[in-house]
């Protein structure tokens, strides 16, 4: 059996993956843990698809193989879809419910699933959907979605709440932080109710 | 001192401070640009550090400072490495006084680079050590202790990271911070520094004579190690070797190698017990290569025969495929795990509010059958809106423009280039472009920043690396010394402004230059300007379709009419678009 849990964050670029990823980074220095995570940097940031691995215990590579993920975090959902191959069949979704649609959609006239149809096409997943976008604003701003997210997810991680929390304190601008860390307890709530789970 | 959380460039930065650097310089490129980007910004700086105007210049000034005694650095992505070899190859003949370390970083998979060359081959080349780490604590290690290595065999040494090595994290054992910094002084030494041909050929025999001692040097380091478990082997290297680690059944011998040159007699003692060895390693075979020449009757399994993929990144999933294709035990078997079909896909795009975006527009609107050769940059992603034909390499925008002019296509051509990318190696392009008499336009793309690799400050910024105000120059002024009469900056937000100037170039022949002007939309934020977001009256708009093929992520179409989402950055470029006059700023209508 592999040694670390998994966890994919996805999203689209300039939404805080990366930041997500370094709060569960700095939550395994704080508990003594090994980790290893990839990010996604460059061009790839400017509005793309961008996905974070972290390996919590790992002691290995940095990358996650499709299939073998212990928990998906997506922040979007058609990113969800894109990057549920990496969760095994019944695998832990935690999902915002947002879809953002490709400009290139528009452009190419191509055709996107709504909303509901992403959801049925996930349905056989574990999956907890989150209203990221209002919790965000009950916690003071709605750039703090990122940590709703990672607060909702946070019940099945196994780092301990405190050190989650404390984590985000560390990581996020000080002028935030009183607004992420209740982002974060507000995201826990709702995860912890499996809220608007479909 | 301390275990922290940190980006292998960040790591490897750090080692830098504890070996005491006291020189370091770069261009930007991914994945390779957070290492001066973290030295930059130390509040402790007692050392040289400098965004350089591209890869042989950057190379040649840490060249000067190791020439002095001082201990540098180097850094730049695979590809630059092409434009630095000319002092590379020379500069391992002439060897260094002061440790010189020259950070190359490889991409495989080309996550955000035009080829998958392998950094490896340059130091096979030109005949200097490589190190390779393959985990984000080894390049941290390995970087820590270049310096030692370079100085102990006065030869530059090559730092070969990858991607997943740059851009990963993971928790580092950091030490301390060096307080001990050299004072530079060059000391004359014609035979060593002059490369005469009666000097060089000397040199050259110096270089060679290194290599046995240099090799035996790299084992006793650590760096080439192994472990013999079995008759069947794993040969592996860089962040494939993490890979192999994590899958590798309990009776495969392992070997890793960490640098280059490999000791054959080293590498022949460990094959020569194994009945199969398989070779597994990212880009070029370099290690499989040296490993079939010492192989005397064991079974190389590798690349070359096909049992590990030539191309791409490698996961852990790589590896247990090749291993099982080569019939060796791993320990995990992966399931077959595939995309869900149909997923419309999310490439990069170009920011809300950029301003390649209204250049691109207004070129293939004047320019209806023009050819667009461009280069590298966040405007490469201009391609998506048709305004960009060929890309090659840094600078090539003007040079392969001239040369279809020149070659008697008929057609017009306009290049597009940016700042940062005029200043690295579009200069000498346009200078020979107006001294052979092509006949083309050419758009400077000036945003004020190398944006791309993450907002670099270059000779257009107006600041150093550190910070400090440079010397302002004139990207005009560059243009009409090289002997260009029709130079015009424009503001690109100004729509009709914008195609009118295009217009009149269109009229003009030889080489014509557009500056189009605006700071990067992400920089302009950053620096607190704010603009007024726009909106669509539903009433007026026909959904034509205008706004459609402008591309801007902040427009979206709900249903029959275009939308603003809360991604407008206030360029009001759409508002210029919409022939039916439905786009105005928020709270105009």
């Amino acid at each position: 059996m592999k040694p670390s849990f998994d966890i994919l964050i996805v999203g689209i670029g300039g939404q805080g993956t990366v930041l997500a990823s370094n709060v569960l980074g700095e939550a395994c220095i704080l508990e003594h843990r090994t980790v290893r995570s990839a990010e996604t940097h460059g061009m790839a940031q400017r509005g793309g698809s961008v996905e974070s691995h972290i390996r919590i215990g790992g002691e290995f590579g940095s990358l996650i193989v499709p299939g073998t993920a212990d928990l998906l975090i997506a922040f979007d959902l058609l990113e969800a879809l894109r990057y549920r191959h990496y969760l095994p069949a019944g695998g832990k979704l935690v999902v915002n419910r947002h879809l953002v649609v490709p400009t290139s959609v528009y452009q190419q006239d191509l055709a996107v699933p709504d909303e509901e149809s992403i959801l049925a096409a996930l349905a056989d997943l574990d999956v907890t959907c989150i209203d990221a976008a209002g919790l965000a604003e009950e916690a003071g701003s709605i750039l703090s979605q990122n940590i709703v997210m990672l607060g909702a997810a946070s019940g099945v991680i196994p780092l301990r709440p405190d050190t989650l929390e404390e984590a985000v304190r560390r990581c996020v601008p000080k002028k935030t932080i009183e607004v992420n860390a209740r982002a974060f307890r507000l995201g826990r709530e709702a995860g912890e109710q499996g809220a608007g789970a479909p | 001192m301390a275990v922290r959380y940190l980006l292998g460039n960040e790591g490897i930065a750090h080692a830098c401070l504890e070996a005491n650097i006291d020189f370091a310089s770069g261009y930007p490129g991914t994945p390779s640009s957070e290492v001066i980007d973290v030295l930059r910004v130390q509040e402790e700086r007692p050392f040289t550090v400098e965004w350089s105007t591209n890869e042989k210049v950057a190379f040649e000034n840490a060249l000067g400072a190791a020439w002095c005694g001082l201990r540098a650095l180097c850094t730049m992505k695979h590809v630059g490495l092409n434009v630095a070899a000319d002092p590379l190859m020379t500069s391992a003949y002439t060897g260094v006084t002061g440790g010189f370390v020259v950070l190359s970083a490889d991409d495989p998979f080309a996550h955000s680079s035009q080829n998958e060359q392998d950094t490896r081959r340059y130091a096979h080349f030109a005949r200097l050590p490589c190190l390779d780490p393959a985990s984000v604590q080894e390049a941290h290690d390995m970087m820590r202790d270049a310096f030692a290595l370079s100085e102990e065999f006065s030869l530059p040494v090559i730092f070969r990271p990858t991607t997943r090595i740059c851009h990963s994290k993971g928790d580092v054992d950091l030490g301390e911070v060096g307080t001990e910094h050299r004072t530079a002084a060059f000391h004359r030494d014609p035979k060593q520094y002059i490369v005469i041909p009666a000097h060089t050929r000397v040199l050259h025999k110096k270089l060679n004579e290194k290599q046995p001692a240099l090799k035996e040097r790299l084992v006793e380091l650590g760096y080439n190690r192994h472990t013999v478990r079995g008759s069947t082997a794993v040969v592996a290297s860089g962040a494939a070797a993490a890979y192999v680690r994590e899958v590798l059944g309990a009776d495969v011998s392992l070997a890793i190698i960490g640098a280059y040159p490999i000791d054959e007699e080293w590498l022949r003692a460990f094959v020569d017990r194994h009945e199969k060895v398989l070779v597994v390693e990212e880009l070029a075979p370099v290690v499989e290569e040296a490993v079939r020449q010492v192989a005397t009757t064991t079974e190389v399994l590798g690349k070359m025969t096909g049992t590990v993929p030539y191309e791409g990144e490698f996961t852990p999933a790589t590896v247990a495929a090749a291993m099982r294709e080569a019939g060796l035990a791993s320990t995990m078997a992966f399931p077959a795990a595939a995309p869900v079909p149909g997923v419309p896909p999310r490439p990069p795009i170009l920011c809300a509010g950029c301003m390649h975006r209204p250049t691109f527009y207004a070129m293939r609107k004047v320019f209806r059958d023009g050819i667009f050769p461009s280069d590298i940059g966040c405007y490469t992603l201009g391609l998506q809106l048709g305004a960009v034909d060929t890309t090659i390499c840094m600078g090539a925008s003007i040079t392969v423009g001239s040369g279809i002019a020149r070659s008697g296509e008929e057609r017009p051509v306009v290049s597009t280039i940016g700042d940062s990318t005029f200043l690295h190696t579009g200069m000498p392009g346009l200078l020979n472009a107006v001294y052979n008499g092509a006949d083309m336009v050419v758009v400077i793309l000036d945003n004020r920043i190398t944006a791309m690799t993450g907002h670099q400050p270059n000779p257009n910024t107006g600041v150093t690396a550190t910070g400090v105000e440079s010397i302002p120059i004139s990207l005009e002024a560059i243009c009409r010394s090289c002997g260009v009469s029709w130079v015009e900056t424009v503001d690109p937000y100004d729509l009709p402004v914008l195609l009118d100037t295009l217009r009149r170039a269109k009229e003009r022949k030889g080489v014509r230059v557009i500056i189009a002007k605006q700071p990067c939309v992400i920089t302009a934020r950053r620096s607190g300007i704010r603009r007024k977001a726009y909106e669509v009256d539903p009433d007026r708009c026909t959904d034509c379709g205008a706004c459609r093929s402008f591309g801007c992520p902040a427009i979206a179409f709900a249903g029959k009419n275009a939308t603003i989402t809360e991604l407008c950055a206030g360029c009001g470029v759409c508002a210029d678009i919409c022939p039916s006059g439905a786009i105005g700023r928020e709270g105009r209508q």
